[in-house]
């Protein structure tokens, strides 16, 4: 797993309060892991404190899955 | 309309001397001190290092970490001690009436500590607005009774009252007052507070309203004694299950008391000083036994407002002469803020829970620390100094007021 990938995968443990074995590329925060409205914002504000970018608002409602995070951070660094 | 009588059938409370409410009493009559040096933060720069802090509390041995994370402490300590009272009055969760029973909060400040530490990280940073989603959510002091209702899917009146420190008497007033007019059978009612904070204790000791007495910090808390210097901030939480009497009965639930009476008042004077002639304070006590049905005479117990300082205790006890008259010397009068420090919003619900106790238990827990007599204060009252009394308590009363000068007070009465 590259860095960004398992950087990405703790702050979603972390966040979400999930199990790792569930964190996985297809899981989709809403919908396999449990986040809800308020908490898909917290984890757009943690990645961009992490990683020290910015993700617009209408490009973060198109990060909506694990796989999705991972490859945008890794296309913004 | 005919009032419906209202009983208490369920206790819970989250204290600096005990995280539940066995073991909160134990603390009382044992006459412990909740006070010791802040751990929260350094406390090098500020006047007063002491504070009544909850004791071996660990949130997530209550609620998931996942769920704590998006509540501030003043929250946290609202479901802890409203699980202990549900589940002290044994609800049917299934067999109740969810949309008739609410859920009545009290809280002073609320999220002071989740306020402070966005607005710090903001003044940090490079003026980036970059708030939590959560900041909001988690600090408005009206989340504590939203997060109860949405855990129990409680979908009666559901609201927090704000009165500073009359905050929960406020709430427990209201609870009774929709019970009685027949709109909820049931409601969760009482106070959080969790103001030990940079910012809560900064301002408050700029207002000169806490004892700096950094030496002996289990002594600071000495209301009525001659040497007193303003009170000793604490946090936690009290909750109570208020229950129509029919309803209660109904299901043959445990009853501790009648709630019976409540009165309001405002003193109309100054934003934090008390009346010098106490007369909004007569007039909540008078009010408060009016509304009961009852006369001076009547009453056993008042736990009073007494939170140790120089002027509010002697104006309070002042107060009571008034309106009991010769009585006064017969009534046993305490302040319980000596063990527990000050909860601000949640004082008038862990009192409300002491004066219960006492009447189910025969027993006043005292006013510790005294020492020094105050001249001022009537040497006849009997102010239950440093020990625990033993009383037939069958009414009691307890008295809360908040800065802006609100007055509230509660009169309970034992159910034979």
């Amino acid at each position: 797993m590259s860095d960004i990938a398992s950087r990405v995968k703790a702050i979603i443990v972390d966040k979400l309060g999930v199990d790792e074995n569930e964190v996985v590329n297809e899981a989709s925060f809403t919908n396999d892991l449990g986040a809800d409205s308020l908490d898909t914002v917290e984890l757009i504000m943690e990645f961009e404190k992490e990683f020290d970018i910015q993700i617009p608002d209408d490009q973060a409602e198109n990060i909506a899955t694990v796989g999705q995070a991972i490859s945008y951070i890794e296309g913004a660094k | 309309m005919e009032l419906k009588r209202v009983v208490v059938t369920g206790l819970g409370a989250l204290t600096p001397i005990g995280n539940t409410k066995d073991e909160y009493w134990e603390g009382l009559v044992s006459g412990k001190s909740g006070a010791a040096p802040i751990t929260y933060y350094d406390t090098e720069k500020f006047k007063t290092k002491f504070a009544c802090e909850l004791k071996n509390f660990d949130v997530t041995e209550f609620i998931d970490r996942k769920e704590s994370r998006k509540m501030d402490k003043f929250a946290q300590y609202a479901m802890v001690a409203a699980d202990e009272a549900i589940a002290d009055a044994k609800l049917n969760l299934d067999e109740v009436n969810k949309l008739r029973v609410g859920v009545i909060w009290g809280a002073g400040i609320g999220g002071l500590e989740t306020f402070q530490n966005e607005v710090m990280n903001f003044a940090e940073g490079d003026g980036t607005p970059r708030f939590n989603p959560f900041f909001i959510p988690k600090m408005i002091a009206d989340i504590a009774p939203g997060n109860i209702s949405i855990k129990y899917g409680f979908m009666g009146p559901n609201y927090t009252t704000v009165s500073a420190c009359a905050s929960s008497a406020n709430a427990m007033f209201d609870a009774l007052n929709s019970i009685r007019l027949g709109h909820t059978d049931v409601v969760v009612t009482g106070g959080s507070e969790a103001a030990v904070t940079i910012a809560g204790m900064g301002g408050f000791n700029a207002m000169h309203a806490l004892s700096t007495r950094n030496e002996s910090p289990e002594t600071a808390s000495r209301p009525f004694d001659a040497t007193r210097d303003g009170f000793v901030l604490g946090e936690g939480a009290g909750a109570l299950v208020l229950e129509e009497y029919e309803h209660a009965k109904a299901r043959g639930a445990k009853i501790y008391a009648e709630f019976i009476g409540g009165g309001l008042s405002s003193d109309a004077y100054h934003m934090t000083a008390p009346h010098p002639d106490g007369i909004g304070v007569i007039a909540v006590m008078k009010n408060c036994l009016e509304n009961a049905g009852l006369k001076p005479e009547d009453v056993d117990h008042i736990n009073t407002h007494g939170t140790s300082t120089p002027l509010g205790d002697v104006a309070e006890l002042k107060a009571i002469s008034e309106v009991f008259g010769s009585h006064a010397k017969n009534i046993n009068i305490n302040s319980t803020k000596s063990m527990t420090g000050h909860l601000l919003g949640a004082a008038g619900a862990i009192e409300a829970i002491s004066v219960i106790l006492a009447m189910e238990k025969g027993i006043v827990p005292p006013t510790i620390n005294h020492a020094t007599v105050d001249e001022n204060i009537d040497p006849e009252l009997n102010l239950t100094l440093n020990k625990a009394q033993k009383r037939d308590v069958k009414v009691a009363m307890s008295n809360t007021f908040g800065f802006g000068g609100h007055n509230a007070c509660v009169l309970f009465k034992k159910i034979d």
